[in-house]
């Protein structure tokens, strides 16, 4: 039976969400191996003393809160778990919702972390790496109030902070622009602030030459294998690594799809091929 | 004079924030910072541009009832629902013009804007981004076709990537000594992405920033002209 492209694309997507399905309702518990940036990154934040500032910027949207959302809770869960200040801004006009959204879960951990005094959300400001330069100018500036209002003098989290200058480092979870490379550009080229940060598995090759000598990005997290090799670190089993057996099969069923799409055009070349020979020896 | 006047105050402005960076002092500095929250200021206003031309576009093509112009009325009457729970009851902590709506909240759990976001728009995004696995896998069943050296390079490299980037790539080869770690399909994964990946992605970068040089410079000197509603 000849199979029209039409009908392949529909066989392929009807295979593919059966193959992702199944892993999510029964998990087969692959273990994921911890890559060398997102070491880096996962170093960075426990080395930081505790008591000190730094930034989790909410880059993205909902879209893709499916890869960035568990390394956000990570990052956050870690950050507390080292007694460290969050302070989350975004560059996104969703992420403040987001960020929201990952305090309010992470809370039912850590019961007993209070707004105001160890995590403030300063909420969403246009503008992109001018903003961020801004705020290396004064913090205070920029964000005169946070997400609900209260002035930002009247936030005891905030009360050392001046400038980008005294933030540790700062992680942008960024699926797009302005995101990590403006953050590069302007929190540590510019202030010399220490920066890391978590992206898409689609957009990670593009930031990694900026993990460099000159500590331009200080390790990556690059997709959900990446959100899971920080839970991993953490010694965590949660959403990213919950969802990593699905990935896994997928990238498996597409070399599938790989070598039957290969297999179709050796075929297809030699039935050409064996036409070609007859139509010479007929000639 | 109308054209004139823009390209002076971009000669001017472009100049300044060039010195500014060279001469991190006063009066520079100062002019600089100034222009920054400037552009913030009006970065807001483009936002509001956006809106102005999200309304237009649709309603003309609902009046000329365009092709699929269902989906423009859809996108129109998601728009306005949001606008009008947003003003009406406010987001979060914020109230909107009628307060709180707690006779809403107390029904759906939270304020009417953020059980829209939570419940219809962060499903409905995640939903197009997640549709890109199935394209994805069906471009690779087309595309990844053995033909020549140069696409050759490309699916091996493709499929070591794809395995390295699984939990089941590190325990295909996870048997293999410390020796011959190099091989290790995870750690094989990592040399592709740090070293030939860096280097194309370095060279892409360093062209387009030359690219952004070039045409920064040219609008600064009036060469490019079409920033004004027209190239001539």
């Amino acid at each position: 039976m000849k199979l029209t492209p039409l009908l392949e694309r529909r066989i392929i997507y009807l295979v593919l969400l059966i193959a992702v399905t199944i892993p999510l309702l029964i998990p087969i518990g692959w273990k994921t191996e911890v890559s060398y940036h997102v070491r880096m990154a996962y170093d960075l934040i426990e080395k930081t003393p505790a008591g000190k500032a730094v930034i989790i910027s909410f880059d993205y949207d909902p879209s893709t809160m499916t890869e960035l959302h568990p390394m956000a809770m990570s990052m956050i869960e870690h950050a507390w778990k080292k007694d460290q200040i969050i302070i989350a801004t975004a560059l996104w006009p969703q992420g403040p919702q987001l960020a929201d959204k990952a305090f309010t879960e992470m809370l039912k951990k850590f019961p007993d972390k209070k707004y105001g005094v160890d995590y403030v959300n300063l909420g969403y400001k246009v503008g992109g790496m001018v903003t961020i330069q801004a705020m290396g100018r004064s913090m205070e500036t920029v964000y005169p109030e946070d997400n609900s209002g209260t002035l930002y003098q009247d936030i005891p989290a905030l009360k050392k902070i001046r400038t980008l200058k005294d933030i540790s480092w700062i992680s942008s979870l960024s699926s797009g622009v302005p995101g990590i490379k403006e953050w590069v550009m302007a929190g540590h080229d510019m202030n010399g602030v220490s920066v890391t940060g978590g992206t898409t598995a689609i957009s990670a090759p593009g930031f990694i030459p900026y993990i460099n000598s000159q500590n331009q990005l200080i390790g990556l997290l690059g997709g959900l294998k990446a959100a899971a090799e920080y839970e991993s670190l953490l010694g965590l089993v949660g959403p990213a690594s919950n969802k990593m057996d699905s990935q896994s099969i997928a990238h498996l069923l597409i070399l599938v799809f790989i070598a039957i799409g290969n297999l179709k055009a050796w075929r297809k070349r030699k039935a050409d091929r064996e036409k070609n020979t007859l139509g010479v020896k007929n000639a | 004079m109308k054209r004139t006047l823009p390209l002076v105050v971009v000669f001017m402005i472009g100049m300044i924030v060039i010195l500014s960076e060279f001469i991190p002092h006063r009066p520079f500095s100062k002019i600089n910072e100034t222009l920054e929250n400037w552009f913030m200021i009006i970065s807001g206003f483009a936002m509001l541009l956006g809106q102005i031309s999200l309304i237009q576009v649709n309603t003309s093509k609902i009046r000329n009832r365009d092709e699929n112009w269902q989906y423009n009325l859809a996108g129109m009457i998601s728009f306005v629902l949001m606008l009008f729970v947003g003003f009406m009851w406010g987001m979060e902590k914020a109230p909107g013009l009628a307060g709180h709506g707690e006779s809403l909240q107390a029904v759906l759990g939270m304020k009417p804007f953020d059980y829209l976001f939570e419940y219809v728009y962060t499903n409905l995004s995640a939903t197009m981004f997640s549709l890109l696995a199935f394209f994805i896998a069906s471009a690779a069943y087309r595309a990844f076709i053995i033909r020549s050296f140069e696409s050759n390079l490309l699916m091996i490299t493709a499929v070591i990537v794809i395995l390295g980037r699984s939990s089941f790539g590190a325990m295909l080869t996870g048997w293999l000594p410390e020796s011959w770690n190099i091989l290790h399909l995870p750690k094989l994964t990592d040399f592709i992405m740090e070293f030939p990946n860096s280097a194309a992605q370095r060279a892409i970068m360093i062209s387009a920033a030359l690219g952004i040089i070039g045409s920064s410079l040219r609008i600064i000197l009036g060469i490019e002209r079409s920033y004004l509603g027209s190239d001539k």
